[in-house]
Formats: C-alpha cells, sequence, structure tokens
C-alpha cells in the first residue's frame, strides 16, 4: 500500500522535475503578486507591516489556485487519468498520491520562498516564523480542496476561471487563520489558536476532500 | 466468465443502444462492430467499469463489476482511444508506470523484450514526446506483451495507425492470449484475421 | 431516436418511499401543490408586510428604517437553510442514485441565490441609515457573501457541463463539499470579525423585539418558505420536462412533437 503509494507521488513528482519551467512559472507567479501590493497601495512601512501576512496568503491562495490545472488535466488530456480510474490500486491512494506531489511541488516551495518575502515587508523574526508556520499547514489544505475543485472542472467548458470560482471561496478559512495568526501574533495575542484552527482545518480537509475527489473524478467519465 | 445483460448507454440526452447482452468464457474473442458513433467506444468503456450503464449490468465471475472495482481491475487490461503515454517519459518509463498501475512489478529485462517485440527497441529511452503517432500506439500496446497474466483484453481500435509490421504482432499476441484461455474485446474496422474460431460479434447501429 | 422508458434504478424496485422520486410520479404531484404554495406565500406576505409596516411600532433608536428587518432576516434564514436542503437532496442523489434528486438541487440553488442576494441587498439598505455606510465587512454579511459565491459556484458548475447527469452529480459534490465548509466558514469569518473590529450593531442585539414584530417576521417567514416552495417545485417541472422530453409519458401529455 505505502509501496504503492511512493510510486505514485514518485511518478507525479518525476513528470514535475521534467515540466521545470511549470513550477517555477508559478513561484515567479507568486513573488510578482506580492510585489505588485506595495506599488499599488504605497510603500508606507507601517501599513505594509500590517498587511504583509494578507497579501503574501492571498498570494499563495492564487498561485496554488492555479498550478491546480497540473493536478489532473493532461492525465485527463492523455487518457492515463482513464487508466488511473481502472487501476488495480485503490483510487483513493492514487488521488492521496497525486495530491502529495502537487504539495511537494507547489505548497512547499511557497512556504519556503515566504520568509524570504516576508523580509521585504520587514516583518519582525517571529512573524515571518508564525508565517511559514502557518503556511506550511495552511497549503496541503490548498492542494486537498483544490484537488476537489480540478476534479469537478475536467473538461468542462471554461475550465480555468470556473476552477477559480469554485475553490476561492472554500479557501477562505485558510486565509483567515493564515493570515491572521500572523497578525495576532503582531498584536502580542500569540498565534496558537489561529494555527491549532487551521490544523483542525487540514484535519477535516484530509477526511473529506479525497473522498469527494475521487466521487469527482468518477462522475467526470461517466 | 463475463456477463453483460441487457446493456443500455445515453450521452447526454441520444440513447446509443439499448438492449446488448453478451456472455464471453475463456479463450472467447468478441468483436464489437459498427459505424462511427454508434457507440463501440461507450460499450468498451461500460465493460471495462469507467462509465456506468444506463440499464443492466456487467458480472466478472457472477459478480457486478461496480463491487468488484480494484478486484475487477486488476484482471483487466483496457487499451482505449487514448494512449495514456506521457510525452515527457521514455517508452520504457511509460511501460513501467502501467504495470504499477495494474498492480503487478516489471523488469527492465522485461520491458525491453516487450518493447523489442513491439518493435521499440531502439527508441526505448527516447522521450515519448519525439515519438509518431503510430509509435505511440505502439508503447501503449507494448503492455500486451506484459500481460500474460492478465484474462481480459480489452482493445479500443488497436489497429488503427499501426504499420503492417507491427499490426501482426498485435494480431499474434491476441491470438496467444486466447489460446492460452484469455479473453479479449476488441473493436475494429480493419477486417483482421484472428485464428480463433470462439467468436462473437456485435453489431451496433 | 428511440423512446426511452427511463426508469431510475432505485424506483424499479417497488419501494413506496422512492415512488414519488420517479419524475413521472412526481410531476403531476407537483403541479397540484404549486398553487397552493403560491397563493400561501401570496397570504403570507401581504399579511406580513401589513403587520409589518402598519401593526408594527417605530423602533425608537433606529425610526422607520428598521422596518427592512422584516424581509432581510427571514431572506437570510431561508438563504442558509436551502443550502442545506439542497445540499441534502445533492446527497441523496449520490447515493440513492434517484433521477428527482438532483433536479431537485438544481431547482433549489437559483431560489436560494434570490434569497442570499435580497439578504444582502435589504443589508445594505439598513446598513446606510444604521451605520452610515452601505457596507460593512461585519460577520454575517460577510458570510452571506461567501455564501452567494457558493450558489453562483454550484449554478456557474451545473451550467457548464453539457451532460445534465453529470452536472447534476457534479454539483452535488460541490453542494456536499460546501455544506461542510459552509459552518467552518460562518465560524471563521465571525473569529475574524471580533478580531479586527470593536462591537458593530448587530441584528440579534437589537432591544428586545415586541410581539408584533415577532408576529411580522414570523409571518414574513413563512411567506418566504411558501414561496421557495412553489418556485423550486414549477422550476423542477420544468426541469423534468426538458430532461425527458423524449421519454414516452412526457410525450403523451402532448408536449413533445
Amino acid at each position: 500500500m505505502l509501496r504503492a503509494l511512493r510510486s505514485i507521488v514518485a511518478r507525479d513528482l518525476r513528470l514535475s522535475l521534467r515540466r521545470r519551467g511549470d513550477v517555477l512559472n508559478h513561484l515567479v507567479f507568486f513573488v510578482i503578486v506580492v510585489t505588485l501590493f506595495p506599488l499599488g497601495v504605497g510603500p508606507e512601512p507601517n501599513l505594509m507591516r500590517i498587511m504583509a501576512p494578507g497579501i503574501v496568503w492571498v498570494a499563495a491562495l492564487l498561485a496554488a489556485m492555479l498550478s491546480l490545472q497540473r493536478l489532473f488535466a493532461s492525465d485527463y488530456a492523455d487518457g492515463t487519468l482513464e487508466q488511473m480510474l481502472i487501476s488495480a490500486q485503490p483510487l483513493g491512494l492514487i488521488v492521496v498520491g497525486k495530491i502529495v506531489a502537487h504539495w511537494l511541488m507547489s505548497g512547499l516551495p511557497l512556504t519556503l520562498l515566504a520568509p524570504v518575502l516576508g523580509l521585504q515587508f520587514d516583518l519582525p523574526q517571529q512573524a515571518l516564523g508564525v508565517l511559514t508556520l502557518s503556511l506550511l499547514i495552511g497549503t496541503p489544505v490548498l492542494s486537498l480542496i483544490g484537488a476537489v475543485g480540478a476534479a469537478l472542472t475536467l473538461g468542462v467548458r471554461g475550465e480555468g476561471v470556473l476552477l477559480a470560482l469554485l475553490v476561492l471561496p472554500l479557501y477562505i478559512p485558510v486565509l483567515i487563520f493564515g493570515a491572521g495568526g500572523v497578525a495576532a501574533m503582531a498584536n502580542g495575542l500569540g498565534a496558537g489558536p489561529h494555527l491549532s484552527l487551521l490544523g483542525a482545518f487540514l484535519a477535516i480537509s484530509c477526511v473529506v476532500a479525497p473522498w469527494a475527489a475521487c466521487v469527482a473524478l468518477r462522475v467526470a467519465y461517466d | 466468465m463475463l456477463e453483460a445483460r441487457d446493456l443500455a448507454c445515453e450521452r447526454g440526452d441520444v440513447r446509443l443502444f439499448a438492449g446488448v447482452s453478451f456472455a464471453l468464457a475463456a479463450g472467447e474473442l468478441l468483436l464489437v462492430q459498427g459505424p462511427n458513433g454508434s457507440g463501440k467506444t461507450s460499450l468498451l468503456r461500460l465493460v471495462a467499469g469507467l462509465s456506468r450503464p444506463a440499464a443492466g449490468d456487467i458480472r466478472w465471475t457472477g459478480e457486478d463489476i461496480r463491487k468488484l472495482r480494484e478486484n475487477y481491475a486488476r484482471e483487466l487490461l483496457f487499451v482505449g482511444h487514448a494512449n495514456a503515454v506521457k510525452d515527457e517519459f521514455s517508452a520504457d518509463e511509460n511501460l513501467a508506470v502501467a504495470r504499477e498501475l495494474a498492480g503487478r512489478k516489471s523488469t527492465p529485462l522485461e520491458r525491453a523484450d516487450a518493447l523489442e517485440r513491439i518493435g521499440l527497441a531502439a527508441r526505448a529511452r527516447l522521450p515519448a514526446r519525439y515519438l509518431s503517432q503510430g509509435q505511440k500506439r505502439r508503447v501503449a500496446l507494448a503492455r500486451l506483451c506484459l500481460a500474460a497474466d492478465t484474462p481480459l483484453w480489452i482493445l479500443d481500435e488497436p489497429f488503427a495507425a499501426l504499420d503492417a509490421r507491427a499490426l501482426a504482432t498485435v494480431v499474434a499476441l491476441v491470438d496467444e492470449h486466447l489460446a492460452r484461455g484469455g479473453m479479449a474485446i476488441l473493436t475494429t474496422h480493419q477486417e483482421v484475421a484472428i485464428a480463433t474460431r470462439l467468436r462473437h460479434v456485435i453489431a451496433l447501429d | 431516436m428511440k423512446a426511452t422508458t427511463l426508469e431510475a434504478h432505485a424506483d424499479g424496485r417497488g419501494n413506496a418511499l422512492l415512488r414519488f422520486a420517479a419524475p413521472q410520479a412526481f410531476f403531476p404531484l407537483a403541479g397540484k401543490m404549486i398553487p397552493w404554495f403560491a397563493a400561501l406565500a401570496v397570504v403570507f406576505a401581504v399579511g406580513g408586510l401589513y403587520v409589518s409596516f402598519f401593526v408594527a411600532p417605530t423602533d425608537f433608536q433606529q425610526g422607520e428604517s428598521y422596518r427592512v428587518i422584516f424581509i432581510h432576516v427571514p431572506a437570510a434564514w431561508m438563504s442558509m437553510f436551502l443550502y442545506v436542503v439542497m445540499a441534502a437532496w445533492a446527497a441523496f442523489g449520490l447515493i440513492l442514485n434517484t433521477r428527482l434528486s438532483g433536479m431537485m438541487a438544481s431547482a433549489i440553488a437559483p431560489t436560494g441565490a434570490l434569497f442570499t442576494f435580497i439578504a444582502l441587498w435589504t443589508g445594505a439598505l439598513w446598513g446606510k441609515p444604521t451605520w452610515g455606510t452601505w457596507w460593512v465587512w461585519d460577520a454575517r454579511l460577510t458570510s452571506e457573501l461567501i455564501l452567494l459565491f457558493l450558489y453562483l459556484g454550484f449554478i456557474a458548475l451545473t451550467t457548464a457541463i453539457d451532460d445534465p447527469r453529470r452536472a447534476e452529480r457534479a454539483g452535488a459534490v460541490l453542494a456536499i463539499v460546501g455544506v461542510i465548509n459552509v459552518p467552518i466558514i460562518y465560524f471563521s469569518v465571525k473569529w475574524w470579525n471580533t478580531l479586527h473590529q470593536g462591537a458593530s450593531v448587530s441584528l440579534t442585539k437589537a432591544p428586545s423585539m415586541a410581539a408584533t414584530m415577532l408576529a411580522g417576521m414570523f409571518l414574513m417567514a413563512l411567506a418566504a418558505w411558501m414561496y421557495s416552495f412553489a418556485a423550486a417545485l414549477w422550476r423542477v417541472r420544468s426541469i423534468i420536462l426538458e430532461r425527458e422530453r423524449d421519454a414516452l409519458w412526457v410525450r403523451e401529455r402532448g408536449g413533445g412533437a
């Protein structure tokens, strides 16, 4: 079982590494979006320090959302996905494997990049730590919920925008707990409760999202 | 033993076919014929368990395939319209991934033999993006060489886009499979000489 | 094209409970119920509006403008409730594979979105004189806005998919995921709100309501219920006709050519 999971994750990672451009593009997109905010709002340091967690998190949501199309679309297009649906491996296992690989190639790099971006906004060290931690807990949720949206919109007209429409509202709790944690830290309230709630949301997503994504994939072929 | 009873299939509002029944025993071949759009591919996808019939049921050794799920999938090899070949992977890697999805291991040697037989030995390590349409099809069909232990083969237009030599190879593979007691369901436009006399034909209109 | 008998997988088993899950059985039943619900909706609405606007006393803090809550509150209740009902039908359809359930979910969605929109609109109308601004990032208003996004997502997904069966089932998955998410979203927004701003005037904290106010609210809520029944049933009838236009029973009614 674990071996099968590992081989699925390995396959998707290998595929991503052969398309390095895609992964890098999303990271660059993330950096550009973050950079746009000071240009739009004005570089007032105090304001920037307050807005930084929200900006980084919103940019992370958008970058994660854009990368979702990588998750199933190419496998759908070339027929690999139908082989997965009638695979001897349980579909749930395959879906979980793909989500893990997706996170390793989108959520994790974003998380690692975030402290650097935080420095641009002059975030204090502690806040940087909380920001990174919140992204570490929160970005897997983005991949999980995103998988449901990606599966639902497979081969549908106006796929990209529709995916955003479905997934972004569901991302709101992640945004609130994630960015809120950093803000609470800055206000001297401590980020513990926010991060615990984010963790709870992650736990719920781990249970619901793979199941829903499996059903959605079967529906796409029915 | 594969049994289908009274299958019906709808695509959107259109009913493609209804009342299709058949039974397939060891060593038997089922040819599905009909013009474009008559539902040949849809029938194959129903039998593979990819989509569910609007009516009727499909049984494998007496049990509904939707209940068996992975246990049915393990007994099944499906080559669809789409090749399931990744451009970024070489023929060899594609074959390895396909075998893993089928829940079986394969050694590099076995895969090399398979690719040799299907006529891709020289291009086994090349990313599939550099292969022609017919060569990609052969990568997908190379799975047949490794699937001696898989009793049910479902092949959608396996002979399309193949040259004469590859076609002969695939026909031979199906023959061998039937001879050792396997079952095969296939659609084709070409009249091909598959040796078995145990053949059923379903004509869709 | 061949005429289809179109028996659902579930309704061939003779289960009495599921009898009306067959569209052809439900269609005439719905037709008979619609006028009743519609009439009741009008009666309750007229009564409710009369009580709200002429009988209920003027609020001594907020003046006459508070009267918009007689529409706002029932609409907000209905918008949330309908989402749950929609998800329940969707789940039912996904599990039992009854044909009608998915149609009901699709039929309810526009009504739910409408009530959400009304709740937001009247909320803004109420906010202007009360808070001095059309929009406040109040927890309830924000959740309501997100609920509208969820409805719009459901409608967008089901209309983007051409195959009606797939559209229904995909919509069902989304509705189920959404309904699990709704309380989490509501909670998170409330949490966010309390951290970010101080006390704001909230509807429930309004001074204890006079009995006539409650009566007005109650009547308006009933009107909203009745309207929802009528609208959903009416819409589901159109969906049934459209979906089953080739079925024998529809053509025998003279519906199809």
